[in-house]
């Protein structure tokens, strides 16, 4: 099964209706709805052509956009080797989105290291805490708005001041 | 007669520790010396590489996979280029393929060296350790004549090579490749037919293929309980399809299998070595897009439209297009990913680096359960983690 | 019989065949001849680190036989890599474990400054927290980089009188 039929197959397990889907560098994504993403992915652990990996389970943080925070799975199947991105879309107010520990106990890290560096809970992981960073850290470091906390080097006579600035951020060409 | 009582103890193992591989706490619970729970800790070597990357270019960037995989350098710098490669959808010239390749398997070759060095370490086969990592020296004389560096090279650039590779590389690397079998097979008799290798590494730390798949292993862990997955078979990348090279694949899924599995690996990755030279060809090392590659400094006395590139590439960095993509590359531990998310702007959105080791690292419970107390040491050198990698 | 004077090439021979000193030198002499380390490899440095343990450049031949485990039997506390900060209370719960006289050298640009990584997870520079007499620069540093470390920290204590 290719990753063009594995969407279809995910665009059928959850209704038949339209999905959004991006092709690009030769990678498909699907994107699905927050509350419908364990129908999902459970279309695609059962899809033929298996077994099926969860190869990775990550988000992004779109700040300022709305719906902020993108929670993406990547899938890896084996036989033939073939890769499909699911995304669901959170916002940034209450993130919370079901927990894929039930399909693949492999998940149960992965969730854990989304709550911990972006604040994203996930509903039914039997133990969402903080892995990376100690217990009683405040704040969820791989936000937007959560600053990169560089402490100034003493640069002479060269302003900035912080590594980061540097080179500063440009606008994308064209 | 009282009925006996037991109590569980809670024993806890590192983050400093002579033989977790690196800052890793396992919190094991005992009884008597039998494991009945194990819960890793990790998160001690947390370094912020995925928020510092949202804040360099792609360019400035190059400098930190190397030490997020700190034993196979040139395969994760290789993973985050060619992640930016593919979204800027580049081609380096036939020459730095091959040059990469060389490098990349030459690394694969050094990490399982240190691997086994530490292993044998642990369990007392000081003489083992010398072994290895005087092995490893010549190779790392390599990576030293070609970037600069034993380790942390930034030889990889967007495009291609930073520079051409040096006079003299191709005969060295013979030289090295020439004198490896010998080491790998006094390795070999050392340790396979060692009854107490055998002992210590034979039915420990079994995980089933199914456990496997299910936490997402990949690498000599997952081949070593016989799922035949290796990235270099499946999606290839930098022309490894041209190649001829076993995937060995284990049966048993217990240490001494693993053990058997990477041995094999660093003699398939000479294979694969004294096949990229002799397929070297001569030419560019790094690709002529002025967009994504410096040009070269002859060109710059010439050609006002080079200097005001170099200007560019230089003092904002390049801007790929918006869009995001996940390459892999098959590291000694196993599927190491990068994702990257590109909003047109000269600095990534996210980066996410995919950890071998992060997901190995979770089977540790279910592999250690049922063990003794000295089997902890020997597991978790067998999952092989490199917790920069687990931490990032 | 009469004491006749020491004449000056007796003196002299005297200090050719006797060595003379204090017993601070002495202790300060054998203290630098024998530092034993502690095992606390963090990150990429402990590879390098490792390295120097190695056949090719053998940090043995300077005293440093063994990496002892416990850091109550040791000497020195080569900090190799990077500190986070969830690493930052058990560095220096293993610097208190450590009986004096002890010495940190700070091995890498992560251990002395930060490092690479200018950011919200890691100490920048291990001085933050436990005293260093010895940095030693490298990214990471060549062993030959250590070993020089080691031999200044040597100098360092056979000048010093071994106490910190």
């Amino acid at each position: 099964m290719d990753a063009g039929a594995l969407a279809a197959r995910v665009q059928a397990h959850l209704g038949g209706g339209q999905l959004e889907r991006v092709e690009f560098r030769g990678e498909v994504t699907v994107i699905v709805p927050a509350d419908r993403v364990l129908d999902a992915l459970e279309a695609v652990r059962t899809a033929p052509g298996g077994p099926w990996m969860l190869t990775d389970l990550t988000a992004v943080d779109r700040h300022p956009a709305e719906p902020r925070f993108e929670v993406v799975y990547l899938l890896t199947g084996l036989q033939p080797p073939v890769r499909l991105r699911l995304k669901a879309r959170l916002p940034g107010a209450r993130p919370v989105i079901a927990s894929a520990t039930g399909l693949w106990p492999g998940a149960n890290w992965l969730e854990r290291e989304v709550y911990d560096l972006f604040g994203i809970r996930f509903e039914g992981h039997p133990n969402l805490t903080r892995i990376l960073l100690p217990d009683d850290w405040e704040g969820h470091p791989l936000r937007k708005d959560y600053p990169l906390t560089e402490e100034p080097v003493q640069f002479i006579g060269h302003v900035p001041k912080v590594p980061s600035a540097i080179i500063p951020t440009s606008p994308p060409r064209r | 007669m009282t009925a006996r009582q037991t109590e569980t103890l809670t024993i806890n193992v590192g983050p400093q520790h002579p033989a977790t591989h690196g800052v890793l706490r396992v919190l094991l619970d005992l009884e008597g010396e039998v494991i009945v729970g194990c819960r890793p800790v990790i998160g001690y070597l947390h370094t912020g590489f995925e928020k510092t990357m949202e804040h360099r270019t792609y360019h400035q960037n190059i400098v930190f996979p190397a030490r997020i995989e700190y034993l196979a350098t040139f395969i994760e710098e290789c993973a985050y280029v060619l992640a930016v490669e593919k979204l800027l959808d580049v081609a380096p010239p036939p020459r730095a393929q091959v040059a990469r390749v060389i490098l990349m398997e030459l690394s694969r070759i050094a990490s399982h060296l240190v691997w086994l060095g530490t292993s044998v370490l642990e369990l007392n086969v000081t003489s083992g350790f010398f072994y290895c990592f005087q092995a490893r020296e010549p190779i790392l004389d390599l990576f030293e004549m070609v970037s600069g560096q034993r380790m942390m090279h930034g030889y990889i650039r967007i495009g291609g090579l930073a520079w051409d590779l040096p006079e003299g590389f191709v005969p060295r690397v013979r030289q090295v490749m020439e004198a490896l079998p010998r080491q790998l097979d006094d390795l070999e008799a050392m340790l396979t037919d060692n009854l107490i290798w055998r002992r210590r590494t034979e039915g420990v730390g079994v995980l089933s293929a199914a456990d496997a798949l299910r936490f997402g292993c990949t690498g000599p862990l997952l081949r070593g309980s016989g799922v035949g997955y290796d990235v270099r078979k499946a999606f290839p990348y930098s022309g490894y399809e041209q190649y001829a090279f076993d995937v060995p694949v284990g049966t048993a899924g217990d240490a001494f299998d693993r053990y058997r599995l990477r041995m094999e690996e660093m003699r398939q990755a000479r294979r694969i070595v004294l096949q990229a030279l002799d397929r070297l060809p001569s030419g560019p090392w790094i690709v002529d897009d002025r967009k994504v590659a410096l040009p070269p400094r002859p060109e710059l006395v010439r050609s006002m439209e080079a200097v005001i590139h170099q200007f560019k590439l230089v003092s904002e960095g390049l801007h790929p297009p918006p869009g995001e993509v996940y390459h892999a590359v098959e590291s000694p531990r196993g599927e190491k990913g990068y994702y990257l998310v590109s909003d047109g702007s000269n600095r990534p959105v996210r980066v996410r680096v995919r950890s071998a080791s992060f997901n190995n690292l979770q089977a540790l419970p279910v592999m250690l359960q049922g063990h003794t107390m000295a089997d902890v040491v020997v597991v978790i050198a067998t999952v092989d983690p490199v917790l920069g990698d687990v931490d990032r | 019989m009469a004491v006749t004077a020491i004449e000056p090439a007796e003196v002299r021979e005297v200090e050719r065949r006797v060595l003379t000193t204090t017993v601070e030198k002495m202790v300060a002499w054998a203290r630098s001849g024998s530092i034993w380390p502690a095992q606390f490899g963090l990150a990429c440095c402990a590879i390098e680190m490792m390295a120097s343990a190695g056949a090719r450049f053998d940090i043995a031949r300077f005293g440093s036989e063994l990496f002892r485990a416990s850091p109550r039997q040791a000497d020195l506390l080569i900090v190799s890599g990077r500190v986070s900060q969830k690493m930052a209370p058990v560095l220096r719960h293993i610097y208190d474990q450590m009986l004096e006289p002890k010495w940190v050298i700070a091995m890498g640009d992560c251990a002395s400054c930060g490092g690479v990584f200018n950011n919200y997870a890691l100490v920048q520079g291990v001085d933050k927290i436990v005293p260093v007499d010895v940095y030693v620069a490298g990214c990471p540093p060549r062993p030959e980089a250590l070993l020089y470390g080691v031999l200044q920290l040597r100098e360092k204590i056979a000048a010093g009188g071994g106490r910190r």
